[in-house]
């Protein structure tokens, strides 16, 4: 969706910069961090924090809180008070008429010829996968009549059950995307698919005598068997041609590092829910990589001490910056990321294997003895992960501790790997760079990605790619990379062709599209069909790939590979294509631990770290015009619709620089201008940076914000390096973050108003497992301080359903899936920069970020906030026109069309979850984004004050055909969207009359508790406190 | 001093405050009868149609079932509208050179749908669901009217929300066994308001009023 007043906003980043005397320095810039700390320090150190401007009391924390919307009086457009009364006076005439428009003449348009499943009215769901770094993570999506509005997991495909991320719940969004490259261009003029097939065939025949010598395709990273098979046999043909893949957040590391440690290419998948102790060296698994959605599953499915009798799992966690694994981890050390190696140096130490090299200074030894201990007494039950973004050689380290630990074959299961061709995609495309520039290439053909703005700045990518003579880039949007080639051919979304793709451990999912492709695009397997002379479509190719597969494996008649096929599109999953486990070699161990002992740390040069890592929301870039991403705030920043450098409060101390200064990063003799966040719990002398902004050709939503972190990426160091030095340029900048927003606190409230005692409680409640042990009921509001019996109003009764919602917090993992998924579910508007800076976002569901402890390592809590269907609403008494009503089965219900905006309700609202259209917030013009809209929720207007619903329209749907069917609804037949996508299962709705329910049983247990319960709210929607596990043996 | 306004004033003041107060309420009054009038609502107005189709004929001199054609009015909130195919299979058979059908025919072979203009319709704001009210005993006639007696469709009542109301706050007024709700013929008995009283407790018949049962 894009905004109308975002467009200006599509400059040069540094347009947004104010200079250095705009505001003054002490007004909100450098927050006295010795104050903060002593704070931290006394009576308040166990005290909840969103900010650091929240433990500063800084003026625009203070802003926030008392006037949640931003100020009017500051609004850009400002009217003078006689306008207003005009105005007023025009709409008071005219509002009366409003009511009497006639509904317009409308048409219906039947079929000619009826598809047999479609049922108007009934949305039908459509097993596919979607492919990201080439890995597919397995989908049902919601097609109505035809187009897909909304997507769910595929509860039977291994790498979702059921779940989804935010990648997955933007795609339509994508998809639908009016900025999506429409038309085949030849040099930056409209042409045909028939005359690039025309010149693409004359290339062939051209690189024929030569058997392709100057013929090369990139790729990226490709599970498909199928493409991985047209490949191949285009590389039969063409002998001398050479097939390279390059994917910005790429596996490399973890490929070489098993190389390193086996000898050969292998793949690496975990079992989160065997493991009793997990030591993750820097991997952020639980929200990133292709086995995040069932690794978060496992793993929280290992902290739920209902179902497991009181035992949990224990999560240690080192790492740079903080991450959504580091927030859920009973222990997490800070350390920058060259330091990881020398970490994990010290625990193989420890576990008895000879790998030298001392530990880092920041950690600090009996930590890592005891962690070490833990370790072994958890033989065979413990997991050791290596991120991504580490060299292969901790990977190594990894593998050889899991062998030691004899983990491999329990937690860690080793297959072939899943790629078609692992390789070392850096060296792939150092390799094909060096023969453009040797002027060996005479025909490029880039099938997706967009290396021309994610390659990193030492290869030169662009300069060199000109001298190949023909360039051809196949992709989605008419990118950067798109400018610089002849041919750009308009890519279908994955959501509109033929495909398959592997999961994590090897699954093949065949995709299948929900609808033919809206701009003509063509994918990879129709240009490489075409390329080999035959033409087919998709389908055709994909099919027939299968059809030989299945005849040379089974013996089958063309009958029964039919039914093979309708089963396997159907169950969104191939049958029995998991990789079988492959018994490591015997000296993986050794192999491992002597590799990382030759292998010389990379860390070695002194100096100021910049650590790379793609975007949480946007990735590497790709989802840079998702305006449904760009919105969603970033995990523990809070940031939107910008990239930062994270830094350390001490480290920004060090350097003077506060929050929203911008500074030049200066690195390998490449610079870059960024704006400075300080982050707490990042690593001292260490700044992390992230792929994905200050794109040049994203589109209307994407174009130039942010700053290219790609222009500072070289490919010896991929993913951090020394040397990084930081220079104030003086000037400020402003980051949209929602840190500040809706901040409920007692700040601000005097001592004698009644309701502060309700604003003493913690609205986030943890313990550790033994003080839950001691003491179950910890989270319990005290009796005497509930006022259950007490109300002015008669009440309720709730004699049918009574709808309500349990969130476990020891589950929740801070994904912000939640998010992005309702609002798929309920046509919720994207709002842009500027909007989001007055605290006007409108997302339904938000997920605060809560702190608690020092600023170098504080703990960090999630906490997914919406509305809490009180069943003493506040909102509903105030509301002049009854458009916030109470159903009778306890649904606080919103009618669009009877509010007037008054927004009474918000400003009664404790819980700060009503969302108000300030302007004219969704897209009721752009023809292809009114495709993307659930008919089932109506798309509000402006004026109009909106909220979660609960997903009423799916209470409904399975109301209705319960009623059909006479029966009652039956517990979990609703599923709520923001319930549906959750890959921790942390959310529960149900009816709380049945005591059977899932959710009334999670709200009997002792940890279940309710937010501002003094205020005599009383909420349907509870929480369910937090446990943590940390190691008796160290003292934190 | 000498008065400055003649005697008259008053009775012109008097005249008009109460002309004022008169105008308020006659314009009040427009507004309300226009709001209800045919004019507005459409009620009782037949549209024409690229086709004539005649449910007097189909439905009421054939005796066609409704859901011959309204395929998914027992299970989607949408009744259907049938394909050009469903009209086929009968006029492939007969009528097969009546004018009058040449744009059904059209249709069939160049597969382009028929522009039907809707009679029925509910702004967007508004949830119907006619599987629901089907299966709780709510004919179809109950909201179309007399569907049999009419040779061009017309929309036989308001629609508006007092309407929908009526029915939701009593059903039993409007409720009929199961197994007439597609009779086109059906006159509801003297003893409706036993017979609704019994059947709203069969079949379990909800009085919902809150606003999320049709706005969302």
């Amino acid at each position: 969706m894009t905004k109308p007043n975002h467009k200006d906003d599509v400059t040069e980043h540094a347009a947004h910069e104010h200079g250095a005397g705009d505001r003054a320095a002490s007004e909100c810039g450098s927050i006295d961090l010795a104050a903060i700390e002593a704070k931290l320090r006394g009576a308040e150190g166990k005290k909840f924090w969103r900010s650091l401007d929240e433990l500063a009391g800084s003026p625009r924390y203070q802003e926030y809180l008392h006037n949640e919307f931003g100020d009017p009086d500051n609004e850009k457009a400002s009217v003078s008070r006689r306008d207003v009364l005009k105005l007023m006076a025009a709409s008071a005439a005219f509002a009366g008429l409003s009511a009497c428009t006639k509904l317009p003449t409308q048409k219906i348009v039947p079929y000619v010829r009826a598809p047999e499943e479609i049922i108007p009215g009934k949305p039908l769901f459509y097993a596919t996968a979607m492919p990201m770094g080439g890995v597919a993570k397995g989908l049902l999506v919601e097609s109505h009549m035809g187009r897909p509005t909304k997507v769910e997991g595929n509860p039977e495909h291994p790498a979702s059950l059921g779940a989804t991320d935010i990648f997955a719940q933007a795609a339509v969004l994508t998809l639908y995307d009016p900025d999506r490259s429409q038309a085949v261009t030849h040099e930056g003029h409209i042409a045909t698919w028939d005359l690039f097939l025309a010149a693409l065939r004359k290339a062939r025949d051209d690189h024929r005598p030569t058997k392709g010598a100057g013929l090369r395709i990139l790729t990226e990273t490709v599970t498909s068997p199928t493409l991985g098979a047209q490949l191949q046999s285009l590389l039969a043909a063409f002998p001398e041609a050479k097939w390279h893949q390059y994917e910005p957040a790429s596996r490399d590391a973890a490929r070489e590092g098993a190389r390193l440690a086996f000898g050969e290419y292998m793949n690496t998948a975990y079992r989160f829910d065997q493991a009793a102790v997990i030591l993750s060296l820097d991997a952020d698994f639980i929200s990133a990589g292709p086995g995040s959605l069932r690794y978060a599953r496992e793993f929280a499915g290992g902290r739920d001490v209902d179902s497991t009798r009181g035992k949990m799992n224990r999560l240690y966690v080192v790492e740079s910056a903080l991450s959504n694994t580091g927030a859920m981890a009973d222990h997490r050390l800070p350390l920058r990321s060259r330091d990881v190696e020398a970490f994990a140096r010290a625990v193989a130490n420890k576990l008895g294997m000879p790998v030298g090299a001392p530990a880092p200074a920041q950690a600090p030894n009996e930590w890592i003895a005891a962690l070490a201990r833990d370790l072994e007494r958890n033989r065979g039950r413990s997991l050791v992960i290596a991120g991504d973004q580490q060299p292969p050689v901790v990977h190594a380290l990894a593998h050889a501790m899991n062998l030691a630990l004899g983990n491999v074959g329990k937690t860690v299961i080793l297959t072939e790997p899943i790629e078609v061709k692992p390789a070392d995609e850096m060296q792939s495309l150092g390799e094909l760079v060096a023969d453009m520039e040797a002027g060996r290439v005479q025909t490029l053909l880039i099938f997706g990605g967009n290396p021309v703005y994610a390659a990193p700045a030492d290869l030169e990518f662009a300069k060199h790619l000109l001298k190949v003579p023909l360039r051809v880039h196949l992709s989605l949007y008419d990118d950067e990379t798109s400018e610089l080639c002849h041919w750009h051919i308009p890519e279908a979304h994955f959501l509109e062709s033929w495909s398959d793709a592997r999961a994590f451990d090897g699954t093949i999912t065949i995709l299948q599209p929900l609808i033919s492709p809206l701009y003509d695009g063509k994918s990879a397997h129709e240009l490489l069909a075409a390329f080999l002379g035959t033409e087919a479509s998709a389908h055709d190719v994909v099919k027939l790939y299968w059809k030989n597969r299945y005849a040379s494996t089974k013996l089958g008649d063309a009958k029964a590979f039919e039914v093979f096929w309708e089963t396997s599109l159907h169950d969104g999953v191939v049958a029995g294509t998991a990789l079988p486990e492959k018994p490591a070699k015997a000296d993986g161990s050794a192999n491992g631990a002597a590799a990382a002992a030759a292998a010389s740390s990379a860390g070695a040069a002194g100096g100021l770290e910049i650590v790379f890592r793609p975007d949480p929301t946007i990735w590497d870039g790709r989802f840079a015009n998702n305006g449904w991403l760009q919105e969603l705030p970033k995990p523990q920043t809070q940031i939107t619709w910008d990239n930062v450098a994270l830094i350390s409060p001490r480290t920004a101390q060090r350097l003077r620089v506060a929050n929203e200064d911008v500074v030049t990063l200066r690195y390998a003799g490449r610079t870059a201008r960024a704006a400075v966040w300080i982050m707490p719990g990042h690593a001292e002398e260490s700044v992390t940076v992230h792929f994905g902004y200050g794109r040049s050709r994203a589109g209307r939503v994407g174009t130039g914000i942010g700053f290219n972190a790609y222009a500072l990426w070289t490919s010896r160091a991929p993913w951090f390096g020394a040397g990084l030095e930081v220079e104030a340029t003086g000037a400020r900048t402003t980051l949209a973050t929602t840190q500040f927003h809706h901040a409920i606190s007692r700040d601000g409230r005097s001592a004698d108003e009644p309701s502060v005692a309700a604003f003493e409680r913690d609205l986030v409640r943890i313990a550790t497992l033994d003080e839950f042990k001691t003491n179950p009921e910890f989270a319990k509001d005290p009796a005497d301080q509930t006022t259950k019996a007490l109300s002015l109003y008669p009440g309720f009764k709730y004699e049918g359903y009574a709808w309500g919602m349990a969130i476990d917090l020891n589950r929740c993992i801070g994904c912000n899936a939640c998010t992005v998924a309702c609002q798929a579910e309920n046509n919720i508007p994207v709002v842009g920069k500027e909007q989001v800076e007055a605290g006007r976002i409108m997302h339904w569901i938000r997920v605060d970020t809560y702190f608690r402890g020092g600023l170098e390592n504080p703990e960090a809590y999630h906490e997914p906030v919406l509305c809490m269907h009180c069943e003493n609403a506040p909102c509903e008494v105030v509301c002049p026109v009854g458009a916030t009503t109470h159903s009778p089965e306890g649904l606080n219900e919103m009618t669009y069309n009877r509010c007037v905006g008054t927004r009474y309700c918000s400003n009664n609202c404790p819980y700060k979850v009503r969302r108000f259209n300030f302007l004219l917030y969704a897209d009721w013009d752009t023809p292809s984004l009114k495709l993307l809209r659930n008919p089932n929720v109506s798309v509000r207007s402006r004026g109009v004050m909106e909220k979660c619903t609960y997903c009423v329209q799916r209470i409904n749907a399975a109301k209705i055909e319960s009623e059909e069917q006479n029966r009652g609804v039956r517990d979990g037949e609703i599923v709520t969207a923001c319930q549906a996508v959750c890959p921790a299962e942390a959310i529960v709705f149900g009816n709380i009359n049945d005591p059977n329910s899932r959710v009334s049983k999670l709200k009997a247990q002792p940890r279940n508790y309710g937010l501002l319960t003094e205020l005599n709210t009383r909420p349907r929607t509870s929480y369910l406190a937090k446990l943590r596990n940390p190691n008796p043996e160290i003292k934190e | 001093m000498p008065q400055i306004f003649n005697r008259s004033t008053n009775t012109l003041s008097r005249l008009s405050i109460y002309g004022a107060v008169f105008f308020v309420v006659l314009a009040g009054y427009v507004l309300y009868a226009i709001s209800k009038s045919p004019y507005f609502t459409e009620v009782n107005v037949a549209r024409d149609q690229p086709v004539p189709f005649s449910h007097k004929h189909h439905v009421g001199e054939l005796g066609i079932d409704c859901r011959y054609c309204h395929t998914s009015v027992e299970d989607s909130s949408f009744a259907g509208i049938p394909p050009t195919a469903t009209c086929m299979t009968c006029h492939s058979q007969i009528w097969t050179n009546a004018p009058m059908l040449e744009p059904v025919r059209a249709s069939y072979r160049s597969d382009r749908s028929i522009e039907w203009i809707r009679v029925n319709a509910l702004p967007d704001f508004v949830y119907f669901n006619h599987g629901i009210h089907v299966s709780k005993g709510i004919g179809c006639t109950t909201c179309h009217g007399p569907i049999g007696d009419m040779p061009l469709t017309w929309r036989a009542n308001t629609l508006q929300m007092t309407w929908c109301l009526g029915c939701h706050r009593e059903p039993e007024q409007y409720v009929r066994p199961k197994e007439a709700v597609f009779s086109a013929n059906y006159q509801p008995p003297d003893n409706q308001t036993t017979l609704g009283h019994r059947l709203v407790k069969e079949y379990k018949i909800q009085k919902l009023t809150n606003c999320s049962t049709c706005h969302r």
